[in-house]
C-alpha cells in the first residue's frame, strides 16, 4: 500500500525507487534557489508598489486617497480568482491522474486562492465605507465573491478532516471539481438578481485611467502573480512535506511491529 | 437504468412512511419554521405577506437539508451502503433513485409550507402555472445537488455540521432563481418568473448530470 502510494505520488522521479519505502526524493526543505530569487524579486515588487501607490502616484480628482486601494483590490480579487480556477484544474487533473502532485496543487491553490478572496472583500469594505458610505452593500460583484469564499471555505473543511489521505483527496477532488461551475452558477444568479431589479449597480466612475496610474495597477498584478505563486509553492511544497513525515512514521511504525517480532 | 431507480427510490419512501419521521418531525419542523419567521418578523400581517417568497424558500431549503440527511442517515446502520453496492445496481441508478425520493418529500413538505404560508402568513398565489414549475425545478435541484453531498459527507463523523456548510452556499441560485420567480408570481409579472425558471432548471440539469457521474466514485467512500 505505501510503496504502490509512492509509485503513483512521486513527482520526480519517485517511481524508480518505488521499493524503497523511505522518503522520496521531493522537495525536503520549503525553499529553494528559485523560489528565493523569487520571493526576493516579490520583496522588491512589493517595495516597489508601494513607493508607486503611496507616494508616486498623485491623488485622484474624484476619489482622492481611495484611488490607492485600485493598486491592490482588483489584484487580489484577479488572484484570488485564478486561485479558485487553479483549484478546480487541479481537482479534475487528479480525477483524471490521480497523482498526489495534482491533489496538492489543488489544496494549495485552494488555500491560498481564499487568503486572497479574504484579502480582496476586505479591501473592498475599506474602499466602500468612505466612498458608498457603507462596508457592505448587495452589489453582484462583491455577493459573488462573498459565496465564492464560503464555498472555499467549505472546500477547506473538507480537506482538513483527519482521516485516509486518499479517500479525502478523492472527495476534495469532486467538490473542487464543481467549484468553478457553482461560482459561475452563483454569479449569474446574482447578477441577475441585482439587474433585473433595480439600475446598474455602483461603479467606479468613469474616469479614464492612463500613464502612471496605469503603470502602478499592472505592476501591481505582476506582483500579485508573483506572491501568488511564491506562496502557493511553498504551500505545496509544506502540504508534500506533511504527507512524507505522516507515511515515515507508518514505515517506522512497521519497521518497530518487524523488529519485534523478530526478536522474539 | 431507470427501473433499478424506482427500485430504490420504492424502498426509500416505502423506510420513510413506515418510520414516518418525514410526517412527524420534519413536517412540523417545517410548519416551526413559519412560526419562528413570525416571531422574528412580527404579527404584521402585510409584511410576512411581502417577505413570503425568501421565507418560503429558506423553509424550504432548511427542511430540505433535514430530508437529505435523513436519506443518508438510515443508510448508515447495518451495513446498508454496502449491501447497496453489492447489489449490482449502476451507481447512477442508485443516485437517481435517492434525488427520486428526497425529491417526491421536498415536495411534500412544498405543499404543506404552501399551505401554511397561505393559512398563518395570508399570501394570496397568482400565477400558478409558475409557481409549480418554479416548485418543481427548485425542488429536483435540491433533491440532486443535497443527494449529491449528501453521499459525499454521508461517511463522515463530522457530517450534520459539514453538509449545511458545504451545501448551502451552492444552493444558493436556486435560493435566488425560486424567491424571484415566487416574487414575480406574485407580482403578475410572470415572463420575468420564466426566466428564473430557466436559471432554476439548468442548475436541475447540471447537478443530475454531476450526480449520476460522480455518485460511484463517492459511494465507495461513504
Amino acid at each position: 500500500m505505501t510503496t504502490e502510494l509512492q509509485a503513483e505520488s512521486g513527482p520526480r522521479g519517485a517511481a524508480e525507487s518505488a521499493h524503497v519505502p523511505t522518503i522520496d526524493p521531493g522537495p525536503h526543505s520549503t525553499s529553494s534557489p528559485a523560489t528565493r530569487a523569487l520571493g526576493i524579486a516579490v520583496l522588491a515588487g512589493f517595495a516597489m508598489l508601494a513607493y508607486l501607490g503611496l507616494a508616486g502616484t498623485p491623488e485622484d480628482r474624484v476619489q482622492g486617497e481611495l484611488v490607492r486601494l485600485l493598486y491592490v483590490h482588483p489584484q487580489s480579487a484577479t488572484v484570488a480568482y485564478l486561485g479558485c480556477f487553479l483549484a478546480t484544474t487541479g481537482s479534475v487533473m487528479y480525477l483524471w491522474k490521480r497523482s498526489l502532485w495534482w491533489d496538492l496543487v489543488a489544496h494549495s491553490t485552494a488555500e491560498i486562492g481564499a487568503v486572497f478572496t479574504a484579502f480582496a472583500l476586505l479591501t473592498g469594505m475599506l474602499w466602500g465605507r468612505p466612498s458608498w458610505g457603507t462596508y457592505w452593500v448587495w452589489d453582484a460583484r462583491l455577493t459573488s465573491t462573498a459565496m465564492l469564499m464560503l464555498l472555499l471555505l467549505g472546500y477547506l473543511a473538507l480537506r482538513k478532516l483527519p482521516g485516509d489521505p486518499d479517500v479525502r483527496a478523492r472527495q476534495s477532488a469532486i467538490v473542487g471539481l464543481l467549484l468553478v461551475p457553482n461560482v459561475i452558477l452563483v454569479r449569474q444568479s446574482v447578477t441577475w438578481w441585482r439587474t433585473l431589479h433595480q439600475a446598474p449597480t455602483l461603479s467606479l466612475p468613469g474616469a479614464e485611467i492612463e500613464g502612471l496610474l496605469l503603470f502602478t495597477m499592472m505592476f501591481g498584478f505582476a506582483v500579485f502573480s508573483g506572491l501568488f505563486l511564491w506562496l502557493t509553492i511553498h504551500r505545496f511544497r509544506v502540504a508534500w512535506l506533511v504527507r512524507q513525515v505522516d507515511e515515515l512514521a507508518v514505515n517506522e511504525a512497521i519497521t518497530a511491529r518487524i523488529a519485534e517480532g523478530t526478536s522474539r | 437504468m431507470f427501473r433499478d431507480a424506482t427500485l430504490v427510490a420504492a424502498k426509500d419512501l416505502r423506510i420513510e412512511w413506515r418510520s414516518r419521521v418525514g410526517i412527524n418531525q420534519i413536517a412540523p419542523f417545517a410548519l416551526l419554521i413559519l412560526v419562528l419567521f413570525a416571531f422574528a418578523l412580527g404579527p404584521d400581517g402585510g409584511l410576512l405577506s411581502k417577505a413570503t417568497p425568501g421565507l418560503y424558500w429558506v423553509a424550504v431549503l432548511l427542511c430540505g437539508l433535514l430530508a437529505v440527511q435523513r436519506s443518508f442517515a438510515v443508510e448508515a446502520s447495518d451495513g446498508a451502503t454496502d449491501a447497496l453496492r453489492l447489489s449490482g445496481i449502476e451507481p447512477s441508478a442508485l443516485f437517481l433513485g435517492k434525488t427520486a425520493a428526497v425529491l417526491v418529500q421536498i415536495l411534500a413538505l412544498d405543499l404543506v409550507l404552501l399551505l401554511g404560508v397561505t393559512i398563518l402568513y395570508g399570501t394570496t398565489f397568482t400565477g400558478w402555472v409558475l409557481v409549480a414549475g418554479t416548485v418543481l425545478s427548485a425542488s429536483v435541484g435540491i433533491a440532486a445537488a443535497g443527494t449529491l453531498y449528501g453521499v459525499l459527507a454521508a461517511g463522515l463523523r463530522v457530517r450534520e455540521t459539514l453538509l449545511p456548510l458545504l451545501l448551502l452556499p451552492v444552493l444558493a441560485p436556486v435560493l435566488i432563481g425560486s424567491t424571484r420567480a415566487f416574487e414575480a408570481a406574485l407580482a403578475g409579472t410572470t415572463s420575468e418568473g420564466w426566466l428564473w425558471f430557466g436559471l432554476l432548471s439548468v442548475f436541475a440539469l447540471m447537478y443530475i448530470a454531476a450526480g449520476a457521474a460522480l455518485f460511484g466514485p463517492l459511494l465507495e467512500e461513504a
